[in-house]
Parts: structure tokens; C-alpha cells; sequence
């Protein structure tokens, strides 16, 4: 255990003072690694009269904000008058949680800020759970509340909460505005804060006096964040030691997470893994970082991850981690992950660094930056005869591959096989599409199936694993891609938890595709209680099946969609390629699965990664004798 | 584990003070002593905390209380190399018979008395940790009515300030 030095403990007194002017927080996944930096205008234009609530809403379009998605009440009200004046499309949804979803879809899927209106108290608290999700997957949204009037905070007046304090934990930052001077200020400073360094959820609580008050509009205003400076750059001296350790490793692997995809770092990533030929493994948040044909590539690591990847990390003696954090469900049992390999860990946020794993080479900086100064020093190592030999590590990887590759069985009840229905969407869809999961075994078979081969292509709840997000995110995704086609894989709990917003889809035009894996079950839950519970299905039945209830050609239709159904096998691309044709409306399809299929490879919850099971009671043969 | 005392320097702004200590229980931390003050500036704040912990949880609750927006630096205080002081209030029992023996124990400590009443004396002392605990111990068998704490301050020896340095120009 090291004791912090006054370099991490204080890394911030080496930074110039971070008062810096605003700009627009929007510049899509390209452009948005570096925080904004640029000295004040000499001359602002003359300040002009307006209210608090108009301030908010100029402040938005000033930041290049296209769309917010929201509900209005009673405190936030005053806002929602120059909203119906303003070039901010504001898109009604049906339930708060749908709107944080849906920013952090659109977020997602366009790099930009995504934004979200509610009202006080259970309007607030109603993005708890979006907001919370954003904040584990570092997605940048900002969300806006409005707040009961300041002589009335704290009296438990009408739909008053507490939401600053509620979202302390789940926001990299959180406000509450105490005058309508400072609301210019706060907003710009809100979307700089969501959307630079690790990105993440910024909370700005109005009350409904200060939108109501008079004030002045002036743009941009000046930030004033002196305690927040991200390192975008990291350590020369950390880079050349990564680069030497990666040229002599015989068994290195490249441990790919989201970060990379937030920096946009995807190009990068693909020459080094090109120029060091070292395998690549991207997790359940880079999945599409790199892509998923590349014969470098063996897939996903963790829980549900390939045989080969799980192999890699737990037989690897280099990893090189890249913008990932060795969550739980990558690394199974702590003790035992990766015992034999040295860590080069870069991540933009230094609390990840050491967190869970000590580092041998800790690199603080943007992934993007990394890399490339990553491939000046490797081009150096290699222009000195210095690279490492990795045949035999392929041998074993590529052996591994072949043996225990991705597939199924079949049902033997005659049921469809939702890996089936899944994979034929990823082969029919292709890889031009956005696809979108909700949480469940239908997220980890998406993930298995379909085959990514872009970045910004796959969604979903990684860290929170929050129930219900598909829909909604998959709203937000296409309205900020509306030429790019958005398929929701969801499962029919989650389906159950927030299909309201087909209404806003349908009503708002915007077209996207819901497919259902209806096993009539939590069926993650019940994979569970059959491998760990003694095949004791308490409560996991939701009677989709048995039942029909709902109906969800009937829903659908009713909540103004497309509503399309199939039940076999023969139906699955004639029912897809039905759905594609459909353009002018949300579709729905209720693809009726089996209920028994499993995930299969998996890593039982909290056992080491070396008892990974390639299917129930099977056990892959690691040959021990090669290493 | 051991103890530890952080200087964490934040901007003055409400809701500051939550962020810091919520940071310390939602990561298990138990604080030991906590005190929160202006500084020279009068936009910057010092919180003062002591917290008992294995030295790399506290390097990462270091590095969590960093990303705090509000959190302009921090810096743990060695304790030889800093002076630490914490102050106490005691209302001890001192009547006629042993109040001589009470004023003896309070000038042995270089303590005060702040208010004086016909069976009590109110007393002011400064101090580390040890000695107030000594000054205490030798109060106790006169008897103690009432007592109150303050949580440690501590500020490194030395001509070097931890409140300068461009991080915190702007404040």
C-alpha cells in the first residue's frame, strides 16, 4: 500500500486557474476532448432585460442546445412559457424517468450534452434513476429542475424534495440557483462540467421565483471553476514505460472500456492494436470501440464475456488498460483476476487508478491522448529491434476461439431461440444501426450477436443496470441520429417498466424499433434461481406467456405503434425485414422465446474468472502445460 | 490503521461542507474530528479532518474528495511537521473545599478560567489531543457537569502556506 504523494494528493496546484470563458458545450465525439479554454471576449454584448426563466432558456440555445426532453409542473412552469417560443425542440414525454433516459440516449449516440426538464419534488425525484445511471456510465446530461420558491425551501412546502442534496452522490456536480443573475453562469458551467474530463450527470435545481424574477442576459459568461482542471495529457515518462513494457510482454492484452469511446479515441485504438498485434479485449461499455471482425478482436471480457477474452486477462502476463475501471462483472473474484500480469492502467479520472487494482504503471489522461503518445513511443521501441514475440500467445488465444466460439443450442421444446432472433437482427440490421438493451439475459446475448463494428453503436445500462432503459434511450438515440436506424433490444420486463414513451415516439415521429425478447420471465433472475436456487422460480413468471398480458401487438397498436408478432423460427427475417420496411412509425415486435435458454459463457457472482463455465456443467480444458 | 489529518481547502459556497463529510460516510469512513473555517481568503474555507484508516482506502477517498468540484486542494499534515490544537470547554465541580486543588490543575495545564460560580468553575484549554485528554483525566474525580469540543486544527511548521499556489489564484 503506497501512501498518497503530493503530487496525487494535490494534483490540482499544478494547474492554471480554470476561469475560463463558456462555449458551447456541444462539439459531437470528435471534438469534445479538450475543455474549453478560451480567453474573454473584450466586448460582450450590452446585457438585456429578460426573467429568470427566459435567461435559462437563452442560455440553452446559446449552448447549442437542439433538444430537451421533458415534463412540466408547477415550479418549473415559468420556464416552460419561452420554451414554447425558443429553437430548443422540447420533446413531451410521458414519465420523467423516460426523459433522463432519453438524454442519455441521445448523449450516447451523438456525443453531445443531452438535456432534461422536470418539475419539483416527484417530478426531481423521478430522474433519480436516470440520473444515477448516467452518473455509473459517465454521461454527460444535464438536468433541470425546477424547485419550489426560495421562502419556501426547507417548510416541506407543496412538491418540495430535497433533490441537490438526494442527488449529491449521482452527479459529478449539482446546483442550486440562488439568484437569476447567476443562471448564465451555472448553465454553461453545467454543460463544461458533464461534458469534459470523465463525463457524467450535472444537476441544476431552479426555484420557481428566481425564473420568475427579472434580471439581465448576457452571453457567454465567465466560468469560474478553479478546483476543476481534468489532466487531459498524461506523463511522458508513464507513456515510455507503458510502451517498453508492452514491447517485452509475451502475453499482454489491450483491456478496452468506454473511456475510449468517450474520448474518442476509436482510430487510435485500432493502430496501436495494429501496429503492437496485441489482442484486444472491449467490455459491455466499449463494445463497438473496436470492431468486432477484426481478428485481433476476442470479444468481451467479464461475466458473460467470451472463453478467449476471459483466457486473455486471467493467463495475460501485460495488461493495458484503456479507459476501463475492472468492474465487478469484468473481473470476477478480485484476488484471483489476472494473477501473473503487470497493470498499465490509463484512465482520464485518477480515483479509478489504483481503486480496485494497484497499477504498475498508472497513466492519468484522456484515452485519445494516450494512445497516440502510446504509438510515438512504441514506433521508438520498435526502431530499436524491440518487439515482442506473441506467436505462441496466439497459438493458445486462436485455439481457444476456435474451440469454444459463440453459439447456442437449439431449444428442445421447440421453442424459438432468442440468440437466434437476435443475431438475426444484427446480420439483416447491420452494422449501420444504433442498437439499444435493456438489462438482462437479452442485453448479454445483444452484446454476444450482434456483431459491432462501429463506435456509437451499441447502447445500454452498463454500470447501473437499470430495468427500462432501452426504450427511452433508444428515443433519445434517434432523435439525435434521426437518419440512422435505432432497434431497442429489450426484454419484456424491462419492455414493462417504460413503453409509455412509445406514445412520445409515435406522437413526436420518432421511428424507432422495439424488439421484444419475450420469454415471459425475468429471465436473468430465473437463470439465477435455476443455476443457484434449486430451479425455484419465485416471482420471476410475469405471465406474458401464459396470459398474454399484456398483449403487445395490442399495446403497441395502442400506444399509436406497429405492433408485430412472431412466434417461429421461419418468421424471425420476414418479421424483421417487416419491421424495416416501416418507416413512418414506431414498431414493436413480440418475438414469444423460450423460456429456458441461458448466457452462457458465464463467471458465477463473486468466483474467480478461472471457474468460467462455456455452458451449463462444462468447463473449458485450459491446456496449463503451455504456460 | 492510523490517523490521519487532511487540510482540505474548498471554495466558501454552501452545501461545501455536505459534499466533503457525505463523501467520508458513503465511502465507510468514520470521522474522527472535523472543523471548518475561513482562511485568509475569505472565499476559501479549511476543513480540518481526522479519520482513522489504512493508507491506501484513504488514497482513495483522497483522490474522490479531489474530483469534488468545490475542492480547491488537499493536503494531509504530517504530524511532526505541523502544529495541531483542539479546544475544550469543562464545567467541572469546584466548591469551597476543593476549588484551590482545581485552579492548581488548570495553571499546571496552562488552561483558564472563563466563569466562575459558587460550586462550579468553567474552564479553557487548548491544546494536542494527549494533553487535553491528561487535563481531563485530572478534572474527573473533582467532577465534570458538562463538557464541549472542538474538532482539531492543525497548520504545517515552517514559512511554507498551503493557501498559496496558482490552483487557488483564482479564489
Amino acid at each position: 500500500m503506497t501512501r498518497p504523494t503530493p503530487e496525487i494528493i494535490a494534483h490540482r496546484i499544478h494547474a492554471t486557474p480554470a476561469t475560463v470563458a463558456a462555449q458551447a458545450a456541444h462539439g459531437g465525439h470528435a471534438e469534445r476532448q479538450q475543455p474549453a479554454e478560451r480567453p474573454v471576449p473584450a466586448q460582450q454584448p450590452a446585457p438585456v432585460k429578460v426573467t429568470g426563466a427566459q435567461s435559462l432558456v437563452k442560455s440553452l440555445e446559446s449552448l447549442g442546445v437542439e433538444v430537451a426532453f421533458g415534463i412540466p409542473g408547477g415550479a418549473i412552469l415559468p420556464l416552460y412559457d419561452p420554451i414554447y417560443d425558443s429553437s430548443v425542440r422540447h420533446i413531451l414525454v410521458r414519465h420523467e424517468q423516460g426523459a433522463g433516459h432519453a438524454a442519455t440516449g441521445y448523449a450516447q449516440a451523438t456525443g453531445k450534452v443531452g438535456v432534461c426538464i422536470a418539475t419539483s419534488g416527484p417530478g426531481a425525484t423521478n430522474l433519480v434513476t436516470p440520473i444515477a445511471d448516467a452518473y455509473m456510465d459517465s454521461v454527460a446530461i444535464v438536468a433541470i429542475t425546477g424547485q419550489v420558491a426560495r421562502p419556501a425551501i426547507g417548510t416541506d412546502a407543496f412538491q418540495e424534495a430535497d433533490i441537490q442534496g438526494i442527488t449529491l452522490p449521482i452527479t459529478k456536480h449539482n446546483y442550486l440557483v440562488q439568484t437569476p443573475e447567476e443562471i448564465p453562469q451555472i448553465l454553461a458551467e453545467a454543460f463544461h462540467l458533464a461534458s469534459t474530463g470523465r463525463p457524467g450527470p450535472v444537476l441544476v435545481d431552479v426555484p420557481k421565483d428566481v425564473l420568475q424574477a427579472q434580471t439581465t442576459f448576457s452571453w457567454p459568461p465567465t466560468l469560474d471553476l478553479p478546483g476543476y482542471r481534468p489532466t487531459m495529457h498524461p506523463h511522458g515518462k508513464q507513456i515510455r514505460e507503458a510502451a517498453r513494457l508492452m514491447s517485452s510482454a509475451k502475453r499482454p492484452v489491450l483491456y478496452v472500456g468506454g473511456g475510449v469511446l468517450k474520448a474518442g479515441a476509436t482510430e487510435g485504438l485500432l493502430k496501436l492494436a495494429e501496429l503492437t498485434g496485441i489482442p484486444v479485449v472491449t467490455t459491455l461499455m466499449a463494445r463497438g470501440a473496436f470492431p468486432d471482425s477484426h481478428p485481433q478482436h476476442l470479444g468481451m471480457p467479464g461475466m458473460h464475456g467470451t472463453v478467449a477474452a476471459v483466457y486473455a486477462l486471467q493467463k495475460s502476463d501485460l495488461l493495458i488498460v484503456l479507459g476501463a475501471r475492472f468492474d465487478d462483472r469484468v473481473t470476477g473474484q478480485l484476488e484471483s483476476f489476472a494473477p501473473d500480469a503487470a497493470i498499465v492502467h490509463a484512465d482520464i479520472d485518477p480515483a479509478e487508478i489504483g481503486k480496485n487494482r494497484a497499477a504498475d504503471v498508472p497513466i492519468v489522461g484522456d484515452a485519445k491522448y494516450v494512445i497516440d503518445e502510446l504509438l510515438g513511443a512504441i514506433a521508438t521501441e520498435q526502431a530499436a529491434g524491440r518487439t515482442g514475440d506473441r506467436t505462441a500467445w496466439w497459438g493458445q488465444l486462436d485455439d481457444l476461439r476456435q474451440r469454444y466460439g459463440p453459439g447456442y443450442d437449439e431449444p428442445t421444446d421447440g421453442t424459438l431461440a432468442p440468440q437466434y432472433v437476435i443475431e438475426r437482427i444484427g446480420k439483416l440490421v447491420g452494422p449501420d444501426a444504433i442498437y439499444c438493451a435493456g438489462v438482462g439475459q437479452h442485453q448479454m446475448w445483444a452484446s454476444q450477436f450482434i456483431k459491432f463494428e462501429k463506435p456509437y453503436s451499441w447502447l445500454n445500462s452498463g454500470g447501473a443496470g437499470t430495468m427500462g432503459y432501452a426504450v427511452p434511450a433508444a428515443m433519445g438515440a434517434k432523435v439525435g441520429m434521426p437518419d440512422t436506424a435505432v432497434w431497442a433490444i429489450d426484454g419484456d420486463g424491462c419492455f414493462q417498466m417504460t413503453n409509455q414513451e412509445l406514445a412520445t415516439c409515435a406522437l413526436e415521429r420518432i421511428p424507432i424499433k422495439v424488439a421484444v425478447i419475450n420469454n415471459g420471465n425475468l429471465g436473468m433472475v430465473r437463470q439465477w434461481q435455476t443455476l443457484f436456487y434449486g430451479e425455484r422460480y419465485s416471482n420471476t413468471d410475469l405471465g406474458t406467456h401464459k396470459h398474454r398480458i399484456p398483449d403487445f401487438v395490442k399495446l403497441a397498436e395502442a400506444l399509436g405503434c406497429i405492433g408485430l408478432r412472431c412466434e417461429t423460427k421461419e418468421d424471425v427475417d420476414k418479421t424483421i425485414e417487416a419491421a424495416m420496411a416501416i418507416n413512418d412509425a414506431p414498431v414493436v415486435i413480440d418475438f414469444v422465446v423460450g423460456k429456458d435458454a441461458m448466457v452462457w459463457p458465464m463467471v458465477a457472482a463473486g468466483t474467480s474468472n478461472d471457474e468460467i463455465m462455456f455452458a451449463r456443467g462444462v468447463r473449458p480444458a485450459f491446456d496449463e502445460d503451455e504456460l | 490503521m492510523s490517523k490521519h489529518t487532511l487540510s482540505v481547502l474548498v471554495e466558501n459556497k454552501p452545501g461545501v461542507l455536505a459534499r466533503v463529510s457525505g463523501l467520508f460516510s458513503r465511502r465507510g469512513f468514520n470521522i474522527d474530528s472535523l472543523a471548518v473555517g475561513e482562511t485568509e481568503h475569505a472565499e476559501i474555507s479549511r476543513i480540518t479532518i481526522v479519520v482513522n484508516a489504512d493508507e491506501s482506502p484513504l488514497e482513495q477517498v483522497t483522490k474522490q474528495l479531489n474530483k469534488l468540484v468545490n475542492v480547491l486542494k488537499i493536503v494531509e499534515l504530517d504530524p511532526v511537521q505541523s502544529v495541531q490544537r483542539e479546544l475544550v470547554l469543562v464545567k467541572v465541580r469546584a466548591d469551597r473545599a476543593v476549588r484551590s486543588q482545581v485552579l492548581e490543575t488548570v495553571n499546571l495545564f496552562r488552561a483558564r478560567v472563563i466563569d466562575v460560580a459558587s460550586d462550579t468553575l468553567t474552564i479553557e484549554a487548548t491544546g494536542t489531543a494527549d494533553k487535553l485528554d491528561a487535563l481531563l483525566r485530572d478534572l474527573e474525580p473533582f467532577g465534570i457537569k458538562e463538557m464541549v469540543q472542538s474538532g482539531m486544527v492543525a497548520i504545517g511548521r515552517g514559512s511554507r502556506s498551503i493557501t498559496t499556489g496558482p490552483a487557488l489564484r483564482a479564489a
